[in-house]
């Protein structure tokens, strides 16, 4: 059959396409050199590469419901890992992550530790578990562990909740891009991201999004490795930056005691445009108390082994045993990203601020800073702000403003490599941002048609019938996140974290009591759950509306109060009812143990 | 006890080993994250600086392939490990 083919030709297939891509990073490198634009560069690559992934997606078209909600239970696990790596890193991990560190340094690398060490919760507590099980969402794990439709759609609440907080985001990070790279009105972008985003999912649900995931990975982690490379090979860094920037962050380190972290007035700062911040905290000294920094880790960590289109991506490997290596699989391929983005922050910023090198600007005088081009096209996008605060005619350390997606888009440019490379960035935030879109609006548009439709309003569906509902929803919720997004109520990252805290206020001890604890029992689950959303959701209202909050839990950390209640509502209430009933045991002592059929079967 | 039982027995054991393994790493040298940056560490960074970038993420991603590993020999020492054609 042309499947099984298909899956051993895998490694020849993405190396012609990864061949193909550096091919089209080469030729417009050339075209550059002969006079193409900038701007018809950057249309070039978002062009090109949305149109190879409306191609995956089409060619991997499917009518049968093993392959649009687990992509046939066959991926192998390396490709599965690159997927999830893609599905996970978002638009914000691309864009404002090395942002993040280069303005807040050690308090914002709590999210570097969160983000990965939640992986290890996953492949030890849940993924292999909820792969025997052989559910196609997670609410069809919560719906079956522990019966009835109460606790099925309680599960679907909660998915609902967090991830459409986090798409929201991801089609605003698309339609930023688009908006930047097609140079057209952020309204109508976003919408041109969004259709890119459906033609990846639609006709093919999650086999579609497999494919085009594992070819969105490789096209934004060349676009974020290649310039964290080459400008450390240009200013004379260390050719593998990784190892070799000891020296800078030292070099920083001495700059930053030398220039001092001058407090500006309130007066100076309300003239800096909005969204810009300069720098005001070390880069490597340990700036946050233990708690702050544990915290919003831990809260991550929690929210990871929560987030559905995360755990999702686990139910198409073929066996429980490719689940758990899959899990690794992944997280080294996020680590090829994150463990860059420090170095990218470090590299950005020596850049600008050391004097001896030709691109420092502090300390120079301000009408040359002002007359730089790079300087002038990034304060033009509003990224990029000089002031002379203190009238001394130069450039201070607290005189300089940057927004926290300069320190990515910006600094190839500010280190002098060719505008191609920037039109290489365009595409990976595209790609970034379009592969975690694509995942969240799957997972939900899937937990609504198969839990709430089939399961629960008309199980006598059938396959045709039930595919149609699933590609409507998909459709509809796409259309409803871009809406939201098109009015740019919340900034990126913050709603990213939010979604992480509503998922794990809900549903983190439901799951892993589930397979953990045989007498959870259906009562007990629903309190954890709308109990624990329920107590995240007041907390979360009550930081924002003035509340003091407790415990040191800020706004971006309630699911962690969230949480608690939820376990301890779980554990009470499961403890005041009958425990469940024999049948369900079994199942759980099935699910404990690889072997056999899995608990659902062919649905 | 029934081989299940001892064969879930091991497995919770392991979990165990592997999330006190984790929480070093993601929680326990940030507990002394301000004395630790002090000290000189791998490749001359500051060492908690070291592990927020490179360290701890890097020590995940072997942890998981030792617990896949480790789970996969108790599976099979039970016979609980999945048939090919499963």
């Amino acid at each position: 059959m042309k499947s099984t083919n298909f899956i051993d030709n895998l490694p020849k297939v993405y190396g012609i396409y990864t061949g193909g891509f550096i091919g089209f990073i080469i030729l417009m490198a050339i075209a550059e050199q002969m006079g193409m634009t900038a701007k018809a560069i950057g249309i070039a690559f978002v062009a090109f590469t949305v149109f190879i992934y409306a191609l995956i997606g089409w060619l991997s078209r499917t009518a049968q419901a093993d392959a649009y909600y687990v992509a046939g239970r066959q991926v192998p696990t390396v490709f599965n890992g690159m997927a999830t790596a893609a599905d996970w890193m978002s638009g914000a991990s691309f864009v404002a992550m090395a942002g993040g560190i280069y303005f807040k340094g050690y308090g914002y690398m709590a999210l570097l530790v969160g983000w990965t060490g939640g992986y290890v919760l996953v492949a030890s507590l849940l993924a292999p578990y909820l792969r025997k099980f052989g559910c196609y969402t997670v609410p069809d794990f919560i719906g079956t562990r522990y019966g009835g439709n109460l606790a099925r759609f309680s599960a679907v609440v909660v998915l609902t909740v967090a991830s459409f907080t986090y798409v929201t985001a991801q089609i605003n990070a698309t339609g930023t891009i688009a908006s930047v790279a097609l140079d057209i009105p952020f309204q109508y972008a976003v919408y041109i991201g969004l259709i890119s985003i459906l033609l990846c999912s639609m006709l093919g649900g999650m086999r579609g999004v497999t494919w085009t995931q594992v070819a969105q990975y490789i096209v934004l982690i060349i676009a974020y490795l290649l310039p964290v490379f080459w400008i450390s090979n240009k200013i004379g860094a260390g050719f593998f930056p990784h190892f070799m920037l000891a020296d800078e962050v030292a070099r920083i380190g001495e700059l930053e005691a030398q220039f001092g972290f001058v407090k500006n007035s309130a007066a100076d700062l309300a003239t800096v445009p909005k969204g810009l911040a300069g720098i005001t905290k070390a880069h490597s000294a340990v700036n946050a108390t233990p708690w702050a920094f544990i915290s919003l880790a831990l809260a991550m960590m929690m929210g990871t082994a929560s987030l559905p289109h995360v755990m999702m991506r686990y139910f198409t490997t073929p066996s429980v045993k490719a689940a758990r290596k899959s899990v690794g699989w992944s997280l080294f391929f996020i680590f090829l990203l994150y463990s860059s983005a420090p170095m990218l922050a470090t590299l950005s910023k020596l850049s600008l601020l050391d004097p001896n090198l030709s691109t420092g600007i502090i300390g120079k005088s301000i009408t040359d800073v002002q007359a730089i081009d790079w300087y002038q096209n990034w304060n033009a996008a509003n990224l990029m702000f000089v002031s002379d605060f203190n009238g001394n005619g130069t450039v201070e350390l607290n005189e300089f403003f940057m927004g926290g997606k300069a320190v990515v888009l910006a600094t190839p440019e500010i280190a002098g490599l060719p505008y191609v490379i920037s039109g290489l960035v365009a595409a990976g935030g595209m790609a970034a941002a379009m592969s975690t879109a694509d995942g969240l609006i799957l997972a939900i548009a899937n937990a609504i048609s198969h839990d709430v439709y089939y399961k629960i309003i008309d199980p006598k569906a059938e396959t045709a019938k039930r595919l149609v509902v699933a590609r409507v929803l998909l459709v509809v919720i796409g259309f409803a996140g871009a809406t939201i997004a098109a009015m740019e109520i919340q900034g990126i990252l913050g709603s990213v974290i939010w979604a992480f805290d509503f998922a794990m206020s809900g549903l983190f001890f439901p799951l892993v009591l589930g397979v953990w604890w045989k007498r959870a029992n259906r009562q007990g689950a629903i309190a954890g759950m709308l109990g624990g959303l329920a107590a995240g959701t007041w907390y979360l209202v009550w930081v924002r509306t003035g509340g003091s909050g407790f415990l040191g839990i800020t706004q971006l950390t309630f699911g962690i109060f969230g949480s608690a209640v939820s376990l301890v509502a779980m554990v009470v209430v499961s403890l005041m009812t009958q425990e469940p009933d024999k049948a369900t045991q079994k199942m759980v002592d099935e699910v404990r143990v690889p072997s056999g059929k899995t608990i659902l079967g062919k649905q | 006890m029934s081989n299940q039982e001892k064969h879930w027995e091991k497995s919770r054991g392991l979990l165990m080993i592997t999330l006190a393994i984790w929480f070093v790493f993601s929680i326990g040298i940030f507990l002394f994250g301000a004395e630790m940056n002090e000290v000189t560490g791998p490749f001359g960074y500051p060492w908690t600086y070291w592990f927020t970038c490179q360290g701890s993420l890097g020590a995940f991603v072997i942890l998981i392939f030792w617990f896949a590993n480790r789970q996969e020999k108790i599976d099979e020492e039970f016979g609980f490990s999945e048939r090919e054609d499963e």
